[in-house]
């Protein structure tokens, strides 16, 4: 692969990608799509997402740096930067499959296989095989270290036993990326745990529909009952389960693979916020003159801004030194939080019309701002909550001490 | 938003902030800061004058008047560093009325005084009064002409370090409009200048008396320019100090991690406590965000509508994040914060300090709102 991509193969490239995302991009199916890989409630949606993503990547605008020789593109990051940013520019929908082409997929391509990487690559990025993510339990979601599911070795297999919740995509995915129990003697909680591909449609494992909130289904608890599973399902060798699930939230930074791209949630747009506060009254006059109101918009102005900006400076390391792991940790952090709050804010515009759900024909926006504000706690909560990670921040970027 | 301005850096601002990183830290340790404040003059002249021979004033000042040609986007690495080490100097005050002059003077004018404030002599601007407005244009001091003289009059305030200038630039009025005086400083009458107390005690700051002040009256900027100098004086005002702040704010965020991992409590080390370590990393997200906007609004210095909306997020994300992290490192030292001694209360003052002299950050936001949403 080329240290520096050829210029004018870059352009076309570019403006293929910027023509074709024009052409090709639905914004409105005629129902609501997602905005996260953690939305997806419906089979219209999961079909439509699912299809979406099969022809990006076939377009060549998907694992456009991912080696060729298991499905990906080949080409420089610059590429799938390019096309990545054609998609945000057109406000095309999100990437289904996450925790596969986030997650696993960069795993696998650090560190699999010959056999594992002609396996599961190219099934994951034209979403023809769907991954969900195995690590929280029932008793154990912030304490994940202390992940209980069983994994007995017997002859060339392993066998399941418990529970797994919050599970995005569960009832749909083909593979479970599984963080599982081989050893309940290890000298510490984190070396009994062992990392998985963990086949989903067996004999011994069935879900269950979570209902959301939102009223909404989405997630899945997993259950695992004497589930046999082949031995080579298991990646990292035994005992390395932790530092396999540590490794995969790595990657996402895109040091050490190439990023996928495209995105897996999508940012929100703040002018969208700015049209509805202008286009709401107060005491007979608009929002936005309301001394209040528009201090207070503006400093969220001010934060998303930053927000989006750091994404540009995360991959600037002159502007890095001091705490090179600042951004990227707390990024998340800043980023959900940011959003709770603003789609909360967002309620306080409509006035009356706060009190109507989705569903509802007088709803501001057909209950958009409601259920993207309820729905905003899967970020807050989901992958770590805020409290973790700001120990998280605390601790890797700051240099505190563990809170134990 | 992409129309609110992007990020980027260019090789001269990474070599100043290399090279300031450096001299700031080793020229302005704290018990030196500590030293000064207890000195009349506020600043040591040794390390004034290799300011001026590093060539830091000169930066923003076109080649033409013997600068360097860039622009304030290579001031903000120098600003930032200096706030960081709570190095006091004319340095913020010489580099704005040079951006003053560029704004609103004329050639003779530029001339005149740009090559000199390239080889190292100070300046400041006297803009406040009495009745304590942020808006640069409501004044009342004033000038009237008597022959090809200006007599001035009336109070300025907070004229920062105008004891050690060569020129000062006055904002008085003049048949009822905004015009900038430049008065050199050797020409005003004994006691024109009465020492200040002022909240930073890094810095030194005067009134300014005009009353008994005589100009030429050549030495107005152009009338038809006073608009765009305001403008001048007010973005780069804010992102001279932006730096500065952003800069501060990492200080004392740093300080206050030094102590959460030495001082210990209950056998623990304190910032093992989550009431001390969760609100400290949202005053570093704070912090960062701040730094992201300063260089943000370095990179689109200049540029008509989204420099200052950039400019303005920067001053008030700087002015808010700094507040907050000096506010909660006083706390978060417990009995010793409440002590002079304690480094936290010279950020806290020079976040103050700041505010009132560029707007704090509910006034950026406020000017921010009517350049977004009207």
């Amino acid at each position: 692969m080329a240290e520096k991509p050829d210029a004018a193969e870059l352009k076309d490239y570019t403006q293929a990608a910027d023509a074709w995302f024009k052409e090709n991009t639905v914004r409105d199916p005629g129902f609501m799509l997602p905005l996260t890989f953690m939305e997806v409630s419906t089979d219209q949606q999961f079909d439509f997402l699912r299809e979406w993503q099969r022809k990006v990547y076939e377009a060549g605008y998907l694992g456009a740096a991912w080696p060729k020789e298991y499905g990906g593109g080949g080409l420089h990051t610059d590429f799938q930067r390019a096309a990545t940013r054609a998609m945000k520019k057109y406000d095309a929908p999100i990437m289904l499959n996450a925790i596969g082409n986030g997650w696993a997929g960069p795993l696998i391509l650090d560190l699999g296989s010959e056999e594992q990487k002609q396996t599961y690559i190219k099934g994951m990025l034209t979403a023809e095989d769907i991954w969900c993510q195995g690590f929280s339990e029932p008793e154990h979601g912030s304490d994940l270290g202390n992940a209980q599911l069983k994994a007995v070795k017997e002859g060339d297999e392993y066998v399941l036993n418990g529970s797994k919740i919050w599970t995005s995509l569960g009832d749909r995915a083909k593979y479970m990326i599984l963080l599982a129990r081989t050893d309940f003697e290890a000298e510490n909680k984190y070396k009994g745990l062992s990392f998985f591909f963990n086949p989903m449609k067996i004999d011994g494992i069935s879900t269950s529909r979570i209902k959301k909130l939102t009223g909404e289904y989405g997630f899945v608890q997993t259950f695992f009952t004497d589930a046999r599973i082949d031995a080579d399902c298991l990646f990292g060798g035994e005992g390395n389960g932790w530092s396999m699930a540590m490794k995969t939230l790595e990657y996402e930074r895109g040091a050490k693979v190439k990023p996928v791209g495209g995105y897996f949630v999508k940012e929100l747009d703040v002018m969208q916020i700015v049209e509805l506060a202008k286009n709401s009254m107060r005491n007979g006059k608009p929002l936005l003159d309301d001394p209040v109101m528009r201090d207070k918009m503006t400093q969220y102005m001010i934060d998303i801004q930053a927000l989006n900006l750091n994404n540009t400076r995360r991959r600037m390391p002159q502007l890095m030194q001091d705490k090179p792991m600042g951004l990227p940790l707390m990024n998340k952090l800043a980023r959900t939080e940011l959003i709770r709050e603003l789609t909360e804010f967002s309620l306080g515009f409509q006035g009356t019309k706060a009190g109507y759900y989705v569903g509802d024909e007088n709803a501001v926006d057909d209950g958009y701002w409601h259920r993207s504000y309820l729905n905003s706690f899967s970020a807050t909560i989901g992958g770590g909550t805020s409290e973790i990670q700001r120990n998280i921040v605390a601790e890797h970027a700051l240099g505190l001490p563990k809170t134990r | 938003m992409d129309n609110f301005g992007e990020i980027g850096t260019t090789e001269e601002q990474i070599e100043l902030m290399d090279v300031a990183t450096n001299f700031c830290r080793d020229k302005s340790p704290m018990d030196k800061v500590r030293a000064l404040m207890e000195e009349d003059l506020g600043y040591d002249p040794q390390v004034w004058k290799e300011i001026g021979e590093l060539g830091w004033l000169a930066i923003a000042i076109p080649e033409a008047h013997d600068g360097v040609g860039l622009s304030m986007a290579e001031v903000v690495p120098i600003a930032e560093q200096m706030g960081r080490n709570l190095m006091s100097t004319p340095f913020g005050t010489t580099t704005l009325a040079a951006q003053a002059l560029l704004a609103g003077g004329s050639e003779a004018q530029q001339a005149a005084w740009l090559p000199k404030i390239a080889a190292g002599i100070a300046a400041t601007l006297a803009l406040a009064e009495d009745s304590g407005d942020w808006d640069l244009s409501n004044i009342a001091c004033s000038g009237k002409h008597d022959g090809d003289q200006l007599v001035l009059s009336g109070k300025k305030q907070l004229v920062r370090w105008a004891d050690s200038v060569e020129l000062i630039i006055a904002s008085v009025k003049v048949d009822g409009d905004v015009r900038f005086a430049m008065i050199e400083r050797s020409t005003l009458p004994d006691g024109a200048l009465r020492r200040e107390a002022i909240i930073d005690e890094t810095a030194r700051s005067f009134e300014l008396t005009l009353d008994g002040v005589t100009i030429p009256a050549d030495a107005l900027f152009d009338a038809s320019r006073t608009r765009e100098t305001i403008e001048k004086i007010e973005l780069a005002a804010g992102l001279i100090h932006a730096a500065e702040m952003c800069g501060g704010s990492q200080a004392v965020i740093d300080y206050t991690l030094e102590y959460l991992k030495t001082r210990k409590q209950f056998d623990k080390i304190i910032g093992s406590f989550q009431a001390l370590k969760h609100p400290t990393v949202d005053n570093y997200v704070e912090y960062e965000k701040a730094r992201t906007h300063l260089y943000s609004a370095a990179h689109s210095w200049g540029e008509q509508g989204r420099g200052e909306v950039a400019v303005r997020m920067a001053a008030a994300q700087a002015h808010s994040s700094y507040s907050r992290a000096a506010d909660r490192s006083i706390q978060f030292h417990g009995g010793f914060g409440f002590t002079h001694d304690c480094d936290a209360q010279l950020h806290r003052r020079k976040a103050i300090f700041d505010g009132a002299l560029i707007g704090d950050a509910a006034y950026q936001r406020s000017k921010l709102a009517g350049l977004l949403f009207d």
